[in-house]
């Protein structure tokens, strides 16, 4: 279906094209008058009343096709009493069925009959699919034909089409929030309706399993989120010692000591740690970095966990170090040069400058920079889903295994996702959790830098 | 006297200031050479790992291609040929890896061997069917374990229970090696084949294809949009609440944990709209909501760089705005927008956590060929290798992840190439 109808759709194009342009040609042959506007934009008119509508079909049944098949085949399916059904499972093979991609033998008689349904549903639909895309392009052109005339003003329609056309591009990245915060709070509202709020925020235990028949003995799931709060904590309080004193002091000496070309050279380097995809850090942290801070526990006598706090937060705080040291970078190049000479001026030294003048000068962008990092570390996913642990622990030992709260929500959805218990709903809860504290550290940080800028603007 | 004693304080104090000073500035090379070195030790520790998955291991062995045991005659049909007894074949010929075998060494024996390797014998009857009827050596492949140990990654020296190999076993191979019927060659399969239960079949092709089906779609979504986006904002916005909140909402949104844009996919995309799960197509479409934001930012920069002269100078000439920006403007500054779209791609192309999301974890066997077919991507497969017990996995993803380095430099490099050679200083 993909192939034809992109081959419809550019058919569509060329002739209407050509048909308005002709169209307005003719006019003026038979007029000699001028018309408002070139032949092209004439043109572009009738083309614009072909594609548009066109795509709002095509779009709308790639959309809506397959779930309103769906919702026919389950009405009309033939129940057998007594049997127990899914849903998803009966779609699936009604699916396989019809696509003859089912081979195992024995297939009951209803499944049958709903495959060959399923088969006629999809062959009408595509027919009516090419019908109606046709029909509409038709409509289309012939209405932009008829309103062609000498007067008409094409150009002007044009452009106001595209001005449409740019802000719905923008309106993408607004479209792109709301649907994040409504499929947030939607489901998350969805996981309070079966958990308290008060107890996925205050409640030390978290054992997220659903008992598998009602009134199963200890199997009760709990959701206190405070130890996947606190592990992450945790974690990104190791990632922050590693970045921080890094990061500030790279920044320091490449922006104060260093040559111009040491700095041509570190500064790209750098930027490949922050480059390099995630997944690379985590392989890092549990292939290099968590054997060996099990093996440093051994050596100082502690029992280390091979999914420690430890070996995730060193490896993100690497992570992390390019964008404290870049950002600090900008910061305290932006302190004005007449600072630091009035401190020279009266015999500091350049460490002293540093530390007495340009530090404080710069610390809110510093703070902004530290802040951007955190959300970084607290919103990163894949190190810690490699190496930390699952299981909710709630220590301040970073020797022991914890979890976070992208991991959590990882392993809620990675494996069947059923969107009626509160295990697979925890995951949007977690989520929003991590949306609303990622977000209002970057504004907090945003904000600071901003006010920091004006100050020496 | 007094100002001998306050002239020495001085020198000694400026000495500390200056041991001081000296001190500060080596501190933050220290703190720079650190980085530094953690950046070299991570590429070595990848790429000592993943080389040897370059190569792989093959045992010598012969095979009889009978007629009879077949149950092939040099006229059969394609079809007969699949269903030829290729497995009694490659049965005789393990039984004959060495003389006088029992039948509990046989079994040994047998695992030496992978498990795909009745297909390679078949396969090169496919190719040669001249074959029939006599005895060819052929180098197929042996099981990761035996791969495994050959290269060094897994020990020889422990206890005969935590090893995979007993100790039969290994005098097998050492027997194989003396007689020069085991050989390293090219690994072949790792970038013709796709995922697979067994190491020493498993590839990147199938994660490949996924992967780039799945920036195609990134990129036909994301760079229209983000070039009509952002010559809204910069041309044609007026100066209004709205304006505001597009951008700040646009800054905002690169700061959003990637994971949470998973979530946006398995909630609206999925659920609402109905995507196909685990296919480029939802993949690609997370993607380019993730990256949009970050090729706006780089787009608008671009935009901002070209001279409003030129935008005047074709205002001037009777030229409308659209006109202006269009036939002027937007070309002058497709370089920097292109470029700042590859930066994007590179992006997603590492991205793993809002694929997991969607499904693109799953155990895909074989190479998507189509945008709406389930596909794993390389992120998601490294992350899958990484996880998995199996040790022959291990250098499989360091080599996965050499490749998605090597495909990540590249794209940069063009960036930086497009950048330098288009880029117009005015």
């Amino acid at each position: 279906m993909f192939f034809w109808s992109i081959v419809l759709i550019l058919i569509g194009i060329y002739s209407s094209y050509i048909l308005g342009k002709s169209r307005i040609k003719k006019l003026v042959y038979s007029t000699n008058l001028k018309p408002k506007s070139q032949y092209n934009y004439h043109a572009q008119y009738v083309l614009s009343w072909c594609l548009l509508p066109a795509l709002i079909v095509y779009f709308s049944w790639a959309i809506f096709e397959e779930q309103i098949i769906q919702n026919l085949i389950l009405d009309s399916f033939e129940y057998v009493e007594g049997a127990a059904y899914n849903d998803g499972l009966l779609l699936a093979e009604i699916r396989n069925v019809a696509n003859n991609t089912d081979f195992s033998e024995g297939k009951s008689q209803e499944i049958i009959n709903a495959a060959s349904q399923y088969k006629s549903l999809k062959l009408t639909s595509e027919i009516s699919f090419y019908i109606s895309i046709i029909i509409i392009m038709v409509l289309g052109s012939l209405y932009a034909v008829r309103k062609i005339n000498i007067q008409f003003n094409a150009q002007d329609t044009i452009e106001k089409y595209i001005k449409y056309i740019l802000i719905f591009c923008s309106s993408i990245a607004v479209l792109t929030t709301i649907g994040i915060i409504f499929s947030l709070i939607f489901e998350s509202f969805r996981f309070f309706s079966q958990v308290s709020i008060f107890e996925f925020l205050f409640s030390t235990e978290w054992y997220p399993f659903i008992p598998i028949r009602e009134g199963q003995a200890g199997a009760e799931g709990s959701f206190g989120a405070v130890p996947i709060f606190a592990g992450t904590f945790l974690v990104m309080i190791v990632a922050m010692c590693v970045a921080a004193p890094i990061g500030l002091l790279t920044a320091i000496y490449l922006s104060e000591y260093a040559s111009q070309k040491v700095r041509k050279t570190v500064k790209p380097l750098l930027e490949i740690l922050a480059g390099i995809p995630t997944i690379v850090y985590g392989f890092f942290a549990f292939v290099t970095v968590a054997p060996f801070v099990k093996s440093f526990g051994q050596s100082i006598g502690i029992d280390a966990s091979p999914t420690s706090a430890l070996a995730a937060g060193l490896v993100m705080g690497v992570m992390i170090i390019p964008f404290i040291s870049s950002l600090s970078d900008d910061v305290i190049n932006s302190v004005p040069q007449s600072l630091r000479e009035g401190s020279l001026g009266i015999g500091a030294n350049k460490a002293e400058t540093i530390k007495k003048v340009i530090l404080p000068a710069a610390l809110p962008g510093i703070v902004g920079a530290f802040l951007l990092a955190i959300s970084r570390a607290i919103g990163e996913t894949m190190i810690v889903v490699v190496a930390a642990g699952t299981a909710a622990n709630l220590t301040a030992n970073p020797f022991e295994n914890v979890t976070t709260v992208t991991v959590q929500i990882v392993v809620a959805l990675i494996g069947d996702q059923e969107f009626d218990n509160p295990r697979t709903l925890s995951a949007f809860a977690l989520g929003l959790v991590l949306f609303v504290i990622t977000l209002s550290l970057n504004v907090l940080a945003l904000r600071i830098v901003k006010k920091y800028r004006e100050r020496y603007e | 006297m007094n100002s001998i004693v306050a002239q020495e304080r001085i020198i000694a104090l400026r000495k500390k200031r200056s041991a001081q000073d000296l001190r500060f500035k080596y501190y933050g090379f220290i703190a720079m050479c650190l980085a530094l070195a953690v950046l070299v030790f991570l590429l070595y520790s990848i790429f000592s790992r993943g080389f040897s998955a370059f190569q792989k291991t093959t045992i010598l062995l012969e095979i009889n291609y009978d007629q009879e045991v077949l149950k092939l005659t040099p006229d059969s049909t394609d079809q007969e040929i699949e269903k030829g007894k290729f497995f009694k074949v490659k049965k005789n010929a393990l039984n004959n890896v060495f003389e006088n075998l029992s039948k509990s060494d046989a079994k040994l024996i047998k695992k030496l061997f992978s498990t795909n390797i009745d297909k390679e014998i078949k396969n090169y009857y496919i190719d040669n069917p001249s074959v029939l009827n006599t005895t060819q050596k052929l180098w197929v492949t042996a099981h990761s374990n035996v791969d495994q140990m050959l290269k060094g990654n897994s020990r020889r020296d422990v206890p005969e229970d935590r090893r995979k190999l007993n100790d039969i076993q290994l005098s097998f191979i050492d027997q194989l090696v003396e007689e020069d019927r085991i050989q390293k060659e090219f690994n072949n399969f790792f970038f013709t084949r796709a995922d697979s239960r067994h190491p020493e079949i498993a590839g990147i092709a199938g994660s490949f294809m996924g992967s780039l089906l799945t920036l195609f779609v990134v990129f036909i979504l994301s760079f229209p949009i983000a070039i009509g986006a952002s010559v809204y904002l910069e041309e044609f916005a007026p100066k209004n609440k709205l304006t505001e909140l597009i951008e700040v909402n646009i800054s905002n949104l690169a700061a959003v944990p990637s994971i949470v844009f998973g979530l946006l996919g398995l909630g609206v995309l999925l659920n609402v709209f109905g995507f196909p799960r685990s296919t480029p197509l939802v993949g690609g479409t997370v993607l380019a909501l993730m990256t949009l934001p970050t090729i706006i930012i780089a787009c608008r920069a671009s935009l901002k760089a070209v001279p409003p002269s030129i935008k005047e100078g074709a205002l001037a000439i009777g030229a409308t705005k659209s006109q202006a920006v269009f036939h002027h403007v937007v070309p002058l500054a497709l370089p920097g927008t292109l470029t700042g779209t590859i930066i994007g791609l590179a992006q997603a192309l590492g991205e793993t956590a809002p694929l997991i999301m969607i499904g693109m974890v799953a155990f895909i066997p074989n190479i998507p060929t189509g945008i709406t077919e389930p596909s794993a991507s390389l992120p998601v497969q490294i992350f899958l290798w990484v996880e998995s017990a199996e040790r022959g996995f291990q250098e499989k993803s360091a080599a996965a992840i050499m490749i998605i380095l090597l495909f990540l430099f590249m794209m940069n490099a063009l960036a930086v190439y497009l950048r330098n050679r288009f880029e117009k200083k005015w």
